[in-house]
């Protein structure tokens, strides 16, 4: 058994302290039985206000019309595109954590895949929110959907991007719901074995589906979460994949290139990473759960968001390189439009740079990246980049068109406008603030699964094992 | 689903757990299941069971949403109303290959959550008996189903020698019903423990 539970001591403790199994469980449930903090009242407060005013906000859209926006005959997608493509590059953190580092078997996910998870799920429920009140009316949204009509029956297009989207949007959220509930199901169930009050033990005894611990139902669950990380994984890829085919596909200079695929899901891991950072930075210390959330797992996302942020800083430059080296008049042109100094829009463009690409360098420091304070800016400067990414993609590839007599027209949003983005950040936090009062916001069983491999007291035992010799060392695992 | 009666032992430790489980499987003793608070991976191996085909089942699941996308987008575009989009070809395979993906994946997903939620008999409002309430906190804990020929202090004394806590006898429904988990319910009449062996 030694042999199994070997673990390098390249890589830290991911649980610190000495803990046992009911340790674990204490440190991670008691936040949900204790009462609501003042804080927590606050920012829930807060939450509900924004979330409020953007649902007064859609109204307005909704009962008086996309005028309500300043779009205009360029700049048919503006501010609610960029805040979809923002919000959905966002959710794709919680899939890479859970679904491609289960697959590569990186153990320090269990402290941070299920507060990522629920991320995921909330940030693609603010995106859908956008392409469907882009819609105009917003009653006819479910046209999009392939159902046998009276009106033919006429089908959707299943050759246009925008309608992929639908598929690929709808079905990433179904499966990061059913891959986030199945992992939660034997939490809740410890939830609901020691809750003492009657609500409690009722409510979590409903959502955890009368969870027994059965070896066999284990047996199960393993294969489960396996396949379904193999099957996010390609999900994942493909959804960032296919919301670049919106743009990439259309004959749109600025927007027709071939690198956008990859360029899009490197930069959706880049800000997802972030608001990870963001939104786990603040919990570790509000639910005190340093112990599980340790400065090793911030310093593996920093160096996740150097390797991202690097990735998208080089499909920039290539950008701007092929458009050159194309020599093709109104590529040049798009490109000329974003970094000109003298164009409207270059303080986006340049605002972008800067955050995504000169400000992650700094992570190349251990000093840095192990420094909280200074990831928590960082968190909030990648991700306001990534939407000004979005932004300068959108924005100044559209607003010159070929008829320079509407050149003039500068696009800023209406009130209304932003204030359905800010909507969708109460949306976002509200979900995530009921998420960290009453779901267990680590994965308590898979903590315990890796808690006597990556637990601190028992990491020290190892490194007795590990300065042995190769004989004796072989001697004693390798027939296991 | 029925009413029997079980020896109930815990362990805190899965290094104990495992010889443990081996010892009991050697005596004879029948093991009705080994509740544990996270995976315990190699326990399944020890315990004898099978291993488990939801993955094949997946996979059933996966070819059947790539061949419903398929046919679906095919039938629309070249049978049920095929449109000429700019003299492009009516089967496009190409442009069918994000949905056709999409569908495959979410087939499969729906389906596995599905098929593991029917075989583990998991659903709101269900409720099992659980033999102890930190099974799902640190203890593992082991039972054994009593057959005619079990002898339950024999059994119990067992348990005791390869290292178990807390040992009881139980008797208990073995399947689920539905119920709540804040409210006690008898399921059964009150008949005597002897009655039931």
């Amino acid at each position: 058994m030694a042999s199994l539970r070997y673990e390098s001591q390249v890589r830290g403790a991911l649980v610190t302290g000495e803990k046992t199994y009911h340790d674990v469980t204490e440190d991670i449930v008691r936040p949900i039985e204790m009462k609501p903090s003042r804080l927590w009242k606050i920012g829930f407060t807060i939450s509900v206000l924004l979330l409020l005013f953007g649902v007064y906000s859609v109204y307005r859209e909704v009962a008086y019309g996309i005028g309500e926006w300043n779009l205009n005959k360029t700049i048919g997608w503006g501010w609610d595109i960029t805040n979809f493509v923002w919000w959905v590059g966002i959710g794709h953190a919680g899939t890479l954590i859970s679904a491609i580092l289960l697959l590569f078997r990186q153990g320090w996910r269990t402290g941070v895949n299920r507060a990522a998870e629920a991320m995921t799920i909330f940030a693609v429920m603010c995106a859908g929110q956008f392409p469907i009140f882009h819609m105009g009316r917003v009653w006819m949204a479910f046209f999009v959907l392939p159902y046998p009509n009276s009106r033919g029956p006429l089908w959707v297009n299943f050759n246009s991007p925008l309608l992929w989207d639908v598929f690929a949007i709808s079905t990433y959220f179904t499966v990061s719901l059913l891959f986030w509930y199945s992992g939660l199901l034997p939490d809740l169930a410890t939830v609901r074995d020691r809750a003492r009050e009657k609500w409690r033990k009722h409510m979590y005894g409903v959502l955890a589906f009368g969870w027994t611990g059965s070896t066999k139902h284990w047996q199960r669950h393993e294969a489960l979460s396996l396949v379904l990380a193999g099957l996010s994984t390609p999900l994942v890829l493909s959804v960032h994949t296919i919301v670049s085919f919106d743009f990439a596909t259309s004959v749109i200079p600025g927007w027709h290139t071939t690198i956008f695929p990859p360029y899009f899901v490197a930069g959706a891991i880049f800000s997802g990473f972030a608001m990870v950072q963001t939104l786990l930075i603040i919990t570790r210390k509000v639910l005190s759960l340093e112990e599980y959330i340790t400065m090793e797992h911030i310093e593996v996302m920093n160096k996740v968001i150097v390797l991202t942020g690097s990735i998208v800083g080089i499909a920039y430059i290539t950008e701007l390189f092929i458009s050159w080296y194309g020599q093709n008049p109104y590529e040049m042109a798009a490109f000329k439009n974003r970094y000109d100094l003298s164009t409207p829009y270059a303080w986006s463009y340049w605002l972008m740079m800067s955050c995504n690409v000169i400000a992650p360098q700094f992570f190349w420091f251990k000093k840095l990246r192990r420094n909280l304070l200074f990831t928590f800016f960082m968190s909030i400067i990648v991700n306001v980049g990534m939407w000004f990414e979005r932004f300068v993609i959108i924005v100044t590839s559209i607003y010159r068109d070929y008829i320079p007599s509407s050149w003039s027209t500068y696009y800023a949003p209406t009130i209304w406008e932003v204030g359905f983005y800010l909507g969708t950040f109460g949306l976002f936090f509200t979900c995530f603030f009921l998420f960290a009062k009453y779901f267990p916001v680590i994965a308590i069983a898979e903590i315990k699964h890796i808690l006597k491999k990556n637990g601190e007291s028992f990491k020290e035992k190892m490194v007795e094992e590990e300065s042995a010799s190769v004989e004796k060392f072989a001697h004693e695992h390798a027939h296991h | 689903m029925a009413i029997k009666k079980f020896v109930v032992g815990s362990f805190e430790d899965e290094q104990v757990l495992f010889p443990a489980v081996k010892k009991v499987r050697k005596a004879g003793y029948k093991i009705h299941d080994v509740y544990t608070p996270f995976p315990i991976h190699g326990l399944d191996q020890v315990m004898g069971l099978r291993d488990t085909s939801l993955h094949t089942a997946g996979f059933i699941y996966g070819i059947t949403g790539t061949a419903t996308a398929l046919s679906f987008m095919g039938w629309v575009f070249t049978k049920d109303w095929p449109l000429n989009i700019g003299g492009k070809p009516h089967f496009p395979l190409p442009a069918f290959i994000p949905i056709t993906f999409e569908l495959t994946v979410l087939f499969s997903a729906v389906g596995m959550v599905l098929t593991f939620c029917y075989l583990c008999q998991l659903a709101p409002f269900v409720k099992k008996h659980h033999f102890h309430a930190r099974a799902t906190d640190d203890l593992m804990v082991m039972v054994l189903e009593c057959t005619s020929r079990t002898n339950e202090e024999e059994a119990k004394a067992f348990l005791a020698s390869v290292g178990a806590k807390e040992i009881n006898v139980q008797v208990a429904e073995e399947g689920w019903w539905l119920g709540r988990y804040d409210k006690e319910q008898k399921l059964f009449e009150n008949k005597t423990e002897s009655s039931l062996v």
